[in-house]
C-alpha cells in the first residue's frame, strides 16, 4: 500500500516547480502554465484525504471539481487577457507589462 | 404506442419542423417544406388513431394521462394529456384541416416557379419574367422570397393549437393558446414590407391581448378558488356546486365571474364584439393564414375554450332562465352574428367578406353556448372549420389565378382581390368554383346537403325549442343575410361574364392547391350526416346521431336531444333557400359597385368601430403617453427631482471645495507640510518598489509569507 | 514493493519530470505538451486513489480542453516571442530559492505530522464514489450551493473572456 505520505510530498514537490514556473517564466503563458501545476498538486492533495480519510464525507471530491471549474474559468480569462494583451501591446513578456509602475 | 403516450407525441412534430427549419434547412425551400408537411402528417396520423381509438371504445370518457411538474407547497402542480370526446372531436378537424392548409401553402407560395425580378423579403412576390425556348419573355408568379420561414411559423402555429387541444389544464391550454397569438402577429405581418401588414399585425396582437389579461385573471381566480387547474377535477359535481354557489362581485357566482372572465379571453380571441376589429385587418397576411387564423385554429379556439368551460358556465343554471354569465355570452354572440352579418354584405373584398362571415358564424356557436346548446356549438364549430377553411383556401385559389391574370396583362392596378374586378371564373378555374360553391352553400346551410344546414339548424332548433325569441330571431336574421352575400360572393366572383380582361386570363392553380380543396369539400359536405337529429322527417333515424352521442359523453349529465319542430326548420329552409335566391338576382346584373345599392357608407366602413376605438383608446392612449407620461411626468417630475439632487450636490461640492479644501488642504497642508519637509523625498525613495511587475509583487508577497510563516511556527505552535 | 507502489513511482516521475520541463523548456509548444504528460499521470494518481469521476473529468476536461486551449494561445501569440532567447526573468534565483524553500517548508510541515503515514482504508463493498459524488453535488444539504456557484462563475468567466478577447468594433 502507499502511505498518504507520498502522495502529499508529490504534491509538496509538484507545488513548488510551479510556483517557481510562476515567479520566473517570462512568457505570461507559461505562467498560466505554472497556475495549472501549483493547482494539480492542491488536487492530489484533496482527493488524497479524501481517500485516506473518511470516505463518507465527500468533501474532498467535490473540492476537486470546484477547482476544476475554477481552472477552466481561470484559463478563459486569462488567455483572454494574454490575447488581448497581445493584440494592444504585441507582447506577452510579464516583465514589459509595467504600465502600472510608479 | 398507447394512446396517452401518442397524445403526448401529437403536437411535437409541428414544433420540431418549426426549429429544424429555423435552424439548420432554411436555405433551403423544398426541405423546408418538406419538414413542415411531414410534421404536420405526422401529428395528423397521431390525431387519427387517436381519434379512431376514441370512436372505438364503448361509452367512451377519456384518454388521461398526467405527470407531477411544478411543486407548490406540500402539493404538486400537475400538467397532462387528456382527450376527451369533445376533444377527440376538434383534435379531427384540426388535423385534418392543418394538413390541408400545410399542403395548400406549397401551391400557393409557387414553390417550382422562378426567383422574382425584384422581389425581396417582406414583400409579396412580384412576379418573375422568363424567356422560352423560341425568345418569347413571360411574366409568371414567383416564389415567395421567405418560403422556409413561413413554413416555420405555421409549424409553431399547429403546434400551438394541438398543445391547446390536448391539454388537460388551463395553464398549458393558455400556454398553446398565446403561442398562436404570438404566431398570429407573426404571420399577420408576415409580410412586414406592407405598413397595413404590419397595423394589422400589432392590432391583432393588441386587441386579443386585451382578451388574454381577463383570461389569466379568470385562470388566477379559478385556482384561488379550487387550487387547481386540471378540469377533470374542476368539473366535478362538488366543484362545481361550491363554485355556483360562492358569490364574486357584480351580484354573480365565482362560476359565473370565472366563466365571463374566461369568455373576455375568447372574445378577443375569436373576434367577438366588441373585440372583433383586429380579425378583417388580419387579411393583410398570406391566405393560408387567413385560413389557418380563421378557421382551423386560433378563432376555433376561442370556441373551444368556452366549450370547455362549458360546465363552470352553466354551474349555477337550473333550467329556468340564463344565468346573467349565460346571457352575457348569448347575448354578446347573437349581437355578433347579426352585425357582423350586415357588414359583410358592403364588402367587395373577397376574403373580408369571409372573414366577417367568420366573425358572424362564431358568434352563432357563442350565442349557442349562451343559450346551452352545448352539442349544437360544438357540431357548428366543427362543421364551421372545415367550410371556412375551405373558402379561405378558395378565395386563395381564386386570388391566386387572379394573380396570373395580373401579370398576363401587367396591369398591376387591378386589385385581384376585389370581386367587381372578377366574375365568369367558373370556367376558367372550374375545382375551385366547385368547391367554392360547396362552401359557400355550407356557409349558407343549403337544406339536407350541406354540413352547415345540420349545424346551423341544430342551433335554432335549440334556442327556438328552449323558448330563447330574442336570440332565435337574431340568428334567423344573420343566417338568412350570411346566405345573402355568400350568394352575392359567388355570383360576382364565379357567375356571369368576365368583368376586366384579368379576370378573362385567370388561370386554375396547381394541384397542391386544388387537392385539399376538394378533400375540405368532401368534408363540407360529409361531415353534417353524422349529426343527424333522430327526429327529423324522413331523414332521421337513417344515420344515427352518432356526434350527439359521443361528444354528448363530454358532459356530466348527458345532455337531451331537442325535441323536433317545423318552426325552425321552416325557418332554417327559408332563410337559405331565400338569401341565396335574393342574391343572386340581385347581383346577376351588377357591374360595378356603383351598381350595387347595398353600398351603404355605414356598413361599408364597419359601422365606424375602428374609428370609434380610434378615438375612444388610441389617441388618448398617445395623448396620454405624449403629454401626460413622457413631458409631464417623465421630463417634467422625474428629471425635476433629479436635476435638483445634482444641482444641490454640485453646489455642496464647489463649497466644500472653495472654502475648506483648496485653502485648508491644498495650500496648507500639501504644498507647505510635503514640499518644504519629508513627505515628498520620502515617497520618491519608497515608490521604486512599485515596479508594475507582477511576478516581483508575486516574489515579494510569497517571501513575506514565507518569513510571517516561519515566525508563527516557531514562536507559536513549536 | 508492490505494483502499486510501482505504478505510483512511475507516474510521480513523470509528473515531475514533466513538470520541470514544463517550467523550464524554451519552446513553449513543447512546455504545453509536458503540462499535458504531466495531467495525465495526475489522472493516474487519481484512478490510484478510486476517483474515478475525476480520473475522467482530469482527461476530458484538463487535458481535452484546458491544455488545448493553452496551446491555442501559444499558437496565436507565438509570432513575437520566438522560441529563442532567454526564457527565464531576471529574478529566477530568488524564484528558485522561494520554491525551494517551499518544498523543504512543507516537507518539513509534514514531517512533524502524525498523520501523515496513515494507511487507507478498504473501499466498503458496494461503494460507488460517482454516485455519491453526484448525490453531493445536488443535495441541498450538501454541496447544490456551491455547484450552482460554479457553473455560475463558468457563465461570467464565459462572458468575461469573449468580452476581454473580442475586438472592439
Amino acid at each position: 500500500m502507499i502511505p498518504l505520505s507520498w502522495y502529499l510530498i508529490l504534491a509538496a514537490a509538484l507545488f513548488s516547480v510551479g510556483l517557481f514556473g510562476v515567479l520566473a517564466r517570462k512568457n505570461a503563458i507559461a505562467i498560466l502554465l505554472g497556475v495549472e501545476l501549483m493547482l494539480n498538486a492542491v488536487n492530489i492533495n484533496l482527493v488524497a484525504f479524501w481517500r485516506y480519510g473518511s470516505l463518507a464525507s465527500i468533501a474532498g471530491q467535490v473540492f476537486a471539481i470546484i477547482v476544476f471549474a475554477v481552472a477552466a474559468a481561470e484559463v478563459a480569462v486569462g488567455l483572454g487577457l494574454v490575447i488581448s494583451v497581445y493584440r494592444r501591446r504585441n507582447t506577452v513578456v510579464a516583465d514589459e507589462l509595467d504600465l502600472m509602475k510608479w | 404506442m398507447t394512446t396517452e403516450l401518442l397524445i403526448w407525441l401529437i403536437p411535437l412534430p409541428p414544433a420540431l419542423a418549426f426549429f429544424l427549419i429555423v435552424l439548420f434547412t432554411n436555405k433551403s425551400k423544398a426541405l423546408s417544406h418538406t419538414i413542415a408537411v411531414g410534421a404536420a402528417f405526422l401529428s395528423w396520423l397521431g390525431s387519427m388513431v387517436v381519434f379512431f381509438r376514441a370512436v372505438g371504445e364503448e361509452h367512451f370518457t377519456a384518454f388521461a394521462s398526467s405527470i407531477p411538474w411544478l411543486p407548490t407547497g406540500d402539493t404538486w402542480f400537475r400538467i397532462g394529456v387528456s382527450i376527451d370526446p369533445l376533444g377527440a372531436a376538434v383534435l379531427f378537424f384540426v388535423a385534418w384541416t392543418v394538413l390541408m392548409i400545410f399542403l395548400y401553402s406549397v401551391g400557393y407560395h409557387n414553390f417550382g416557379q422562378p426567383k422574382g425580378d425584384h422581389d425581396r423579403a417582406g414583400l409579396p412576390p412580384h412576379g418573375a419574367t422568363v424567356t422560352d425556348e423560341h425568345g418569347h419573355k413571360h411574366t409568371v408568379l414567383s416564389v415567395e422570397p421567405m418560403y422556409s420561414r413561413f413554413f416555420a411559423f405555421i409549424g409553431l402555429f399547429a403546434f400551438g393549437m394541438y398543445t391547446l387541444v390536448v391539454s388537460d389544464n388551463l395553464l398549458t391550454m393558455f400556454v398553446g393558446w398565446e403561442i398562436m397569438g404570438l404566431c398570429s402577429y407573426l404571420l399577420i405581418g408576415f409580410w412586414y414590407g406592407k405598413p397595413s401588414a404590419r397595423a394589422a399585425a400589432i392590432k391583432a396582437f393588441m386587441t386579443t391581448r386585451i382578451g388574454d389579461v381577463f383570461m389569466l385573471l379568470g385562470i388566477a381566480f379559478l385556482y384561488k378558488a379550487t387550487g387547481t387547474l386540471t378540469f377533470s377535477e374542476i368539473f366535478t359535481e362538488e366543484t362545481l356546486h361550491v363554485l355556483a354557489n360562492t358569490p364574486a362581485f357584480f351580484g354573480l357566482s365565482a362560476a359565473g365571474a370565472i366563466a365571463i372572465l374566461l369568455f373576455i379571453g375568447t372574445v378577443g380571441k375569436s373576434a367577438q364584439w366588441p373585440l372583433h376589429v383586429w380579425l378583417p385587418d388580419a387579411m393583410e397576411g398570406p391566405t393560408p393564414v387567413s385560413a389557418m387564423i380563421h378557421a382551423a385554429t386560433m378563432v376555433s379556439a376561442g370556441v373551444y375554450a368556452v366549450l370547455r368551460m362549458f360546465p363552470l358556465l352553466t354551474a349555477d343554471f337550473t333550467g329556468h332562465g340564463l344565468t346573467t354569465a349565460m346571457s352575457v355570452v348569448a347575448f354578446i354572440g347573437a349581437f355578433t352574428a347579426l352585425f357582423s352579418a350586415t357588414i359583410a354584405v358592403a364588402q367587395n373584398d373577397i376574403k373580408r367578406v369571409l372573414a366577417y362571415s367568420t366573425i358572424s358564424q362564431l358568434g352563432f356557436m357563442i350565442a349557442a353556448l349562451g343559450i346551452g346548446a352545448y352539442i349544437a356549438a360544438a357540431f357548428h364549430l366543427i362543421t364551421h372549420a372545415f367550410f371556412k377553411a375551405l373558402l379561405f383556401l378558395g378565395s386563395g385559389s381564386v386570388i391566386h389565378g387572379m394573380e396570373h391574370g395580373v401579370l398576363h396583362t401587367g396591369n398591376h392596378h387591378v386589385d385581384p382581390q376585389d370581386m367587381f374586378n372578377m366574375g365568369g371564373l367558373r370556367k376558367k378555374m372550374p375545382i375551385t368554383f366547385w368547391t367554392f360553391l360547396i362552401g359557400g352553400f355550407a356557409l349558407s346551410g343549403f337544406p339536407i346537403l350541406t354540413a352547415g344546414f345540420w349545424s346551423k339548424d341544430e342551433i335554432l332548433a335549440d334556442a327556438f325549442a328552449h323558448g330563447h325569441w330574442a336570440v332565435f330571431i337574431t340568428l334567423a336574421v344573420a343566417a338568412f343575410l350570411t346566405a345573402f352575400y355568400t350568394m352575392r360572393q359567388i355570383t360576382l366572383t364565379f357567375l356571369g361574364e368576365p368583368r376586366t380582361k384579368e379576370a378573362e386570363h385567370a388561370h386554375e392553380t396547381p394541384w397542391t392547391m386544388t387537392t385539399p380543396l376538394v378533400i375540405l369539400a368532401v368534408f363540407a359536405i360529409g361531415y353534417g350526416w353524422v349529426g343527424i337529429p333522430e327526429h327529423f322527417p324522413v331523414l332521421g333515424g337513417i344515420l344515427p346521431n352518432w356526434f350527439h352521442e359521443f361528444v354528448g359523453g363530454t358532459l356530466l349529465e348527458h345532455p337531451e336531444a331537442v325535441e323536433f319542430s317545423w318552426i325552425p326548420l321552416g325557418t332554417s329552409l327559408l332563410v337559405a333557400l331565400g338569401g341565396l335566391g335574393l342574391g343572386w338576382l340581385v347581383y346577376r346584373n351588377v357591374k360595378s359597385p356603383a351598381e350595387d345599392r347595398l353600398q351603404i357608407p355605414a356598413l361599408k366602413n364597419k359601422w365606424y368601430f375602428d374609428e370609434a376605438y380610434d378615438f375612444l383608446f388610441v389617441k388618448p392612449a398617445y395623448w396620454f403617453a405624449e403629454t401626460f407620461t413622457y413631458k409631464w411626468m417623465d421630463k417634467g417630475v422625474i428629471d425635476g427631482i433629479l436635476h435638483f439632487f445634482g444641482k444641490a450636490a454640485a453646489w455642496i461640492g464647489d463649497t466644500l471645495r472653495n472654502y475648506i479644501d483648496s485653502i485648508l488642504i491644498n495650500d496648507w497642508i500639501a504644498d507647505k507640510l510635503s514640499h518644504q519637509w519629508t513627505i515628498h523625498p520620502a515617497a520618491r525613495a519608497v515608490r521604486r518598489v512599485q515596479t508594475g511587475r507582477i511576478q516581483q509583487y508575486m516574489l515579494a508577497s510569497i517571501g513575506v509569507l514565507f518569513v510571517v510563516g516561519v515566525l508563527v511556527y516557531y514562536f507559536f505552535m513549536a | 514493493m508492490t505494483a502499486i507502489q510501482i505504478i505510483f513511482i512511475l507516474s510521480a516521475l513523470v509528473i515531475l519530470g514533466a513538470a520541470v520541463m514544463v517550467v523550464s523548456t524554451r519552446n513553449l509548444v513543447h512546455a504545453a505538451l509536458y503540462l499535458v504528460a504531466t495531467l495525465f499521470g495526475v489522472a493516474v494518481l487519481y484512478a490510484i486513489l478510486d476517483a474515478t469521476f475525476l480520473t475522467v473529468v482530469q482527461v476530458v476536461v484538463y487535458i481535452g480542453a484546458i491544455a488545448i486551449l493553452f496551446i491555442f494561445a501559444i499558437m496565436l501569440t507565438r509570432r513575437e516571442m520566438r522560441d529563442q532567447g532567454e526564457q527565464l526573468n531576471k529574478g529566477w534565483g530568488a524564484a528558485a530559492l522561494i520554491g525551494l524553500l517551499t518544498f523543504g517548508g512543507l516537507f518539513m510541515l509534514l514531517n512533524n505530522w502524525r498523520g501523515v503515514n496513515a494507511t487507507a482504508a478498504a473501499l466498503p463493498s458496494g461503494f460507488d464514489g460517482v454516485v455519491e459524488l453526484g448525490t453531493a453535488l445536488v443535495s441541498t444539504d450538501a454541496f447544490v450551493l456551491p455547484f450552482e456557484v460554479a457553473s455560475v462563475l463558468l457563465l461570467a468567466a464565459l462572458i468575461g473572456a469573449v468580452y476581454v478577447a473580442g475586438t472592439k468594433k
